[in-house]
């Protein structure tokens, strides 16, 4: 950029050598997260594709020939169709797979439409009043509990209640549907539910401001325009508004949704941490859907497991199998981790390019 | 009617007299949905009510009759100065000062490494980056801050113990590294809060304006000195804030933590050693099917309300430095 000459500026060579110095640590400190993450992901994929080396290599024992040959990684088609075992290499994931998939879609069924409506209120109907600060500043610090403490609040409120009823009577609301009756336990104990609305509690935050800022992103002609139609306040939210927001909504409730399939701690004190063999309304595929309908409606009120949970059990498992296991199951749930986050900055790229108001 | 009373200029304009005293279905469904979005919007103050009222009943003041809470039973002193954490053990101690040590080992380990990296790498992709480079590694970083904190604990675990201190620490300076230990809960804590100190303090430091940079170069400044001593100075409120909430999440950090660095409540200032942190005890308990009603399960709210207490804080006194030390720029 500049010539330096010495009989102007002695330091100025020292000055340089410094400013490309510090780009240097600069630039390195960014690349270290990436460098970290590709150890990571590294580490995890040998331990997810090898079995250890193991103790006993003696042709004597007829079972470990026949465990070794029946799976060759712990990462195999086995790992997806079959139930935690007490032997390594028998265990599997589905009972954890199926869990989590029926804890993602209740927790976007409760905190998609709570968290929309809340950003919807505040943005589109609420003054700039006390009540609109209060709540602003409550969510701000809301976002910053950490999930151990929705966790407890998780226990408390929802697997116990607050001590309302007790569980000796083995209470249940019996709801009519018309068609059919569902079970409901009181309290909800450790079902399936509980972890629901306790992850629910714990993005509504994150949904709420991602939602608000994507109803901020619209621009105010869009609504006028609309009122000059002769809407109301509340078609115009509900047909122009909420639409063109829907992609920065979109996003922001994809990010949550994965950060509540990753996290283990709420679901851990809920005492989800068990050994479950079977999976939530004894649906393991798509076809037992239409074989027993009823599943579904019982299926919130099973206990269950999570991929995340059942990751930290074979962690902390002795035996050094589990711990291959445990990387297998990572993997897992990494691949669907990203997959999300693919999905969400697609949607956000897409977004950019094609709108222009 | 409250809807056309609304000052926002966003809301439909005030209609006539005659058509507001009309009674009109679309106006009581009007009136119905914006009633339903303030329950929803409500719901996030039921939230921290619920968990205020939680605390308060199990761990200040029991409201059941025939129970009691935790401070009831165990007094305020003894919880904050008993340098010992026992609540399994026949003679039980609740000295919180373990828990608190290890907690603030870890988070203080993983602040060292993560704070100055993040800063470093929001520098550099503020000031030094192209474009090009920066729309690449921003998805990276927030795939980094998408990574379940059970999986860094498995890192921490698998790698960071066995691969990265023991052949440092042990092989060459002869420090006994346990196979649990808070150094290597720090270092992944530390991996784990830099997207969100990179990005809070990116954000900072992007919003400070050109022109100061410009002056800066028109002085004959290098980019070290613009952006370590006019960049950074300005920003300093925001990245403060960074580095708070960083710090927040830090300390209420758990399944890394829990799987990391053990479960040994210690009183010591040896990250080599297994140490335990608020979080993991209250997993940790947990994991027991502590039955409701003794005072170990109890003890899960007071660690509980300790922990909330001390984020709380901290979130708001980074609330406060965001707001009060703001450089306003036109």
């Amino acid at each position: 950029m500049s010539v330096p000459t010495k009989l102007q500026e002695p330091h100025l060579a020292r000055r340089h050598r410094i400013d490309k110095a510090f780009e240097w640590v600069c630039c390195g400190s960014t690349w270290f997260g990436v460098v970290v993450l590709g150890m990571l992901l590294l580490s995890v994929g040998w331990k997810a594709l090898t079995w250890p080396p193991s103790k006993a290599k003696l042709p004597s024992s007829p079972v470990a020939t026949v465990e070794a040959t029946s799976s060759s990684a712990p990462l195999s088609t086995r790992f997806f169709s079959s139930y935690d075992s007490r032997k390594p290499r028998e265990a599997g994931i589905l009972a954890a797979i199926w869990g989590s998939l029926w804890l993602i879609v209740l927790v976007a069924l409760f905190s998609v439409p709570i968290g929309v409506g809340s950003a919807v209120y505040l943005e589109e109907y609420a003054n700039d009043g006390r009540l609109k600060r209060i709540i602003q500043v409550n969510l701000s610090n809301l976002a910053g509990v950490p999930s151990i403490v929705y966790a407890l609040l998780g226990m408390t409120a929802f697997v116990k209640m607050f001590g309302f009823f007790t569980k000796d009577e083995g209470k249940s609301l019996v709801i009519n549907l018309l068609f059919t009756t569902v079970d409901v336990p009181l309290p909800f104990d450790r079902t399936l539910i509980s972890g629901a609305l306790t992850l629910t509690l714990l993005v509504l935050p994150t949904v709420i401001v991602a939602s608000q800022e994507a109803l901020r992103a619209v621009p105010s002609s869009i609504r006028t325009a609309s009122y000059a139609l002769g809407a109301t306040q509340w078609q115009t939210i509900r047909y122009q508004v909420i639409p063109a927001a829907m992609p920065g909504i979109m996003t922001g409730v994809i990010l949550a949704l994965s950060r509540a399939m990753g996290e283990a701690a709420p679901l851990m004190l809920i005492g989800a941490l068990t050994y479950v063999a079977y999976t939530p309304g004894d649906i393991t595929s798509v076809s037992d859907i239409f074989k027993n309908p009823h599943g579904l409606l019982d299926a919130p009120f099973d206990k269950f497991t999570a991929l995340p949970l059942q990751i930290y059990q074979w962690i902390n498992h002795p035996r050094a199998e589990y711990g291959h296991l445990a990387a297998a199951g990572i993997m897992v749930l990494l691949t669907i981790l990203l997959l999300m986050n693919t999905v969400a900055i697609v949607i956000r790229h897409k977004f950019q390019k094609c709108t222009r108001w | 009617m409250s809807l056309a009373n609304a000052v926002s200029p966003l809301t439909p304009p005030k209609t006539g007299l005659r058509l507001q005293k009309q009674f009109s279905w679309a106006r009581a469904r009007e009136a119905g949905v914006r009633a339903v979005l303030l329950g929803c919007a409500s719901l996030s103050l039921l939230t921290t009510l619920a968990i205020v009222y939680m605390f308060l009943t199990e761990a200040v003041y029991s409201v059941t009759p025939g129970t009691t809470a935790f401070f009831q039973e165990v007094s305020l002193w003894n919880f904050l100065a008993d340098t010992e954490w026992s609540p399994q053990f026949a003679d039980k101690h609740f000295g919180i000062l373990p828990l608190l040590c290890g907690t603030f080992v870890i988070a203080g380990i993983g602040s060292l490494i993560g704070l100055p990296i993040g800063l470093a790498a929001a520098i550099y992709l503020s000031e030094y980056a192209k474009p090009k480079f920066r729309r690449m590694m921003k998805p990276v970083l927030e795939v980094l801050a998408g990574i379940p904190s059970v999986v860094y604990g498995y890192f921490a675990l698998v790698f960071v113990t066995p691969y990265a201190l023991r052949p440092i620490f042990q092989s060459l300076l002869g420090i006994d590294v346990d196979i649990f230990n808070a150094m290597s809960a720090g270092v992944v804590l530390g991996v784990m809060i830099i997207p969100t100190v990179c990005s809070l303090s990116e954000d900072a430091l992007r919003a400070v304006p050109r022109g100061l940079r410009e002056a800066g170069y028109a002085l004959g400044s290098t980019k070290y000195d613009v952006s370590l001593k006019v960049v950074v100075p300005a920003a300093f409120s925001g990245i403060v804030a960074s580095f708070l909430l960083a710090i927040s999440r830090a300390i209420g950090e758990t399944m890394a933590v829990c799987i990391a660095a053990g479960q040994m409540p210690r009183l010591s200032l040896n990250p080599f050693r297994s140490m335990e942190t608020m979080t993991a005890y209250m997993v940790g308990a947990s994991l027991g099917d502590t039955p409701a009603g003794t005072i170990e399960y109890k003890s899960l709210y007071a660690v509980g309300f300790t922990l909330f207490l001390i984020t709380l804080g901290m979130n708001i006194l980074a609330n406060w430095v965001m707001n009060r030390f703001r450089e306003v720029y036109e």
